[in-house]
């Protein structure tokens, strides 16, 4: 963070005395997004927007310049949010995908606990059967939040435990099913067509199933995050990002590409490991987040 | 997906025939191409400008020698200082004098701590040592189980411990860490594997307890786990557990994706710690010991660049 510190205390002063903007405040400027992970192709693009909109709009001082560019990065950010409505017939079922590691356990855990909060009933399927103790792992989550948990054994068929999971939701007429799945390389097409399997498997026992599918990613995730966004909507068809691990130092802006190249708003955030450590997606705060 | 950087430098080179030297005019197209093919692979961005530096001081006024174009030039100067940057040859790893050898694993959540002591285990039992493994991460919802779930799958001595006794916290990882260098010695395990919970390098209670194992273990090895997607942030929690620690290698995770893996770059300028293996699947024996050379042909694009520079 240190350099994270210098760079945007460095810049501050030097906006502070500028009077007019010039290339050098914008060179500074980029190196606050890069080093985000906004990557260099959205980088470049909104310094593009923002060196246009400086001159023609007139800006004078550098701290206007970087409110301007606040702007540009949160508009990126809002312009792809979507009003989710849940279903009118229940259950809503929500898949969470995403690479190894992310926080997809964790995140259903939490979301599991907020759901409830909000007084819907809830349902957690423990569709990971193939990582060791990922079901032992849920089922804490489930004693956390006080959410029931469908399981299968380890070794099992995850759609086994996804029909189960809708199944006992139809009877108990549970509001939302949270499905945990493992955590998958999007490169490798087997486990690819596995969340395509389980995605039609939702669709034929619950009409317009799954309704949200959360990719998970990582706020240390570099410019590869692009990349599992793309590949996880073609297979798995997702609905919007969940951020974890924002308490830490990382920067997460690989989600501001992500809205920028493929239209996919960012819902939720992980801000730690225990069970309120999740925030409705701010926009503005995540911004600010960007420049700290 | 990605233009391969030779395609790019050729496009960069286009009009450089028959002029004897690579100028200042050539490079610039050339380095620009160079700093965004880094930057892609997520090489953080001052370890990026150094490179870019020290590649146009080298390039610049290079005479275009008869074997090899400018494009192959320039790719050699690259991979000269990528491969140096990351340490020519693979990494040793190191035991202690005194049996058991402890290896402390550190790392972000998620980077791959628990499926890597799995992996290392199995990979020292082939090189004919004896390993024990014990999970000090009393913190994460069934990561003891799940060590004892790899243990098992590999075969290998698990220390279990009893953790019911005390709360969960530093005093009850120091406690089994201890407990268990004392039954690795016992049974003759000649190494024990530490596997820790996940922690920030901003969470000062867990690096604390981190350098409290440290000092009760007297580890020959402390790896930092790193997942190979990591971005721009990777010299942030590398210097911070380096700091802190003192890290002797780094095992690079999830090689088995698409991911450049720049951040073995930036984690390397940063430490200086070697890069020791890779990860390249969930398996145990998804692991393999790190080859400088690879990764610089992955975050070049390109095949085997050491056989087309064999020409020089
Ligand atoms: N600091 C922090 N840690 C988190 C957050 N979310 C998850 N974690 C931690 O990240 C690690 C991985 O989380 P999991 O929930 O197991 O991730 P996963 O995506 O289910 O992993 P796989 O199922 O193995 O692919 C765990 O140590 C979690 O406690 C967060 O928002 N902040
Ligand atoms: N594809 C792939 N997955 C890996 C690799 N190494 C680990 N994983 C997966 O990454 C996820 C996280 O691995 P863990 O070993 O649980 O990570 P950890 O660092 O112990 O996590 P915490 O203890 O929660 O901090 C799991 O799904 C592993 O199967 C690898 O080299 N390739
Ligand atoms: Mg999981
Ligand atoms: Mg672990």
């Amino acid at each position: 963070t240190r350099t994270r510190e210098n760079l945007s205390a460095q810049l501050d002063q030097a906006l502070s005395f500028t009077r007019t903007v010039d290339e050098s405040d914008l060179e500074d400027l980029e190196a606050i997004l890069l080093t985000a992970d906004i990557g260099l192709s959205t980088t470049t693009e909104i310094i593009g927007r923002l060196r246009e909109r400086a001159k023609r709009e007139g800006i004078e001082s550098g701290s206007a310049l970087k409110n301007l560019l606040k702007q540009e990065i949160k508009s990126i950010l809002d312009d792809v949010q979507r009003v989710v409505r849940p279903p009118s017939t229940p259950p809503e079922v929500i898949l969470m995908v995403g690479v190894n590691g992310t926080g997809k356990t964790t995140t259903s855990g939490k979301l599991a606990a907020f759901f409830q909060s909000q007084n819907r009933s809830t349902l957690l399927c423990a569709a990971d059967t193939f990582r060791a103790a990922a079901i032992e792992q849920l089922e804490v989550w489930s004693q956390r939040s006080g959410v029931p948990v469908i399981k299968t054994r380890q070794g099992g068929d995850p759609s086994a435990a996804l029909f189960d999971a809708l199944d006992a939701a139809k009877k108990r007429e549970t509001q939302v099913v949270l499905v945990d799945t493992a955590g998958r390389l999007h490169t490798k097409a087997g486990l690819m067509a596995e969340l395509d399997k389980m995605r039609r498997i939702a669709q034929k026992f619950v009409a317009g199933a799954p309704h949200q599918v959360f990719l998970v990613i990582d706020a240390t995730t570099g410019q590869n995050g692009l990349q599992q966004a793309r590949l996880f909507t073609e297979s798995a068809g997702v609905t919007g990002i969940v951020l974890t691990k924002l308490d830490g130092t990382a920067k997460g802006g690989i989600v501001v590409a992500i809205a920028h190249e493929l239209k996919l708003p960012v819902v939720f955030c992980g801000i730690g490991e225990k069970m309120d450590d999740l925030l409705q997606f701010d926009s503005a705060a995540f911004v600010e987040g960007l420049f700290n | 997906m990605f233009e391969n950087l030779q395609e790019k430098l050729q496009r960069a080179f286009k009009n450089l025939r028959g002029q004897g030297t690579v100028s200042e005019e050539n490079i610039s197209e050339a380095l620009r191409e160079i700093r965004l093919a880094l930057l892609e692979s997520d090489v953080n961005l001052n370890v990026t400008k150094d490179l870019i530096e020290h590649i146009r001081e080298k390039a610049l006024g290079q005479q275009v020698a008869t074997a090899l174009s400018p494009t192959e030039q320039v790719i050699k100067i690259i991979h000269g200082e990528l491969v140096e940057l990351l340490g020519r040859d693979t990494a040793r790893f190191k035991f202690a004098s005194q049996p058991p050898s402890v290896i402390l694993m550190a790392g972000l959540q998620g980077s791959g701590k628990t499926t890597t002591t799995g992996k290392l285990a199995q990979w020292l039992k082939k090189g004919g040592h004896r390993p024990m493994l014990v999970s000090v991460d009393v913190y994460r919802p069934a990561a003891r189980e799940q060590l004892a779930v790899v243990a098992k799958s590999i075969g290998t001595q698990l220390y279990t411990g009893n953790v019911g006794a005390d709360e969960a916290g530093t005093p009850l990882v120091l406690r089994l860490a201890k407990e268990a260098k004392r039954d690795a010695a016992n049974f003759g395990c000649d190494i024990l594997l530490v596997d820790t919970a996940g922690r920030l390098g901003i969470d000062e209670e867990l690096m604390g307890e981190m350098s409290e194992l440290k000092k009760l273990l007297n580890p020959s090895e402390i790896l930092f786990v790193a997942d190979a997607m990591t971005g721009q942030d990777a010299v942030n929690s590398a210097k911070a557990f380096h700091d802190r620690l003192g890290i002797t290698g780094v095992v690079l995770t999830k090689m088995d994706g698409d991911a450049r893996g720049g951040a073995a770059l930036s984690i390397r300028q940063v430490t200086g710690a070697p890069v020791k293996f890779i990860g390249t699947g969930e398996k145990p024996d998804a692991f393999e010991p790190f080859h400088p050379d690879r990764i610089v042909s992955r975050i070049m694009g390109m095949g085997d660049i050491a056989t087309l520079l064999e020409r020089a």
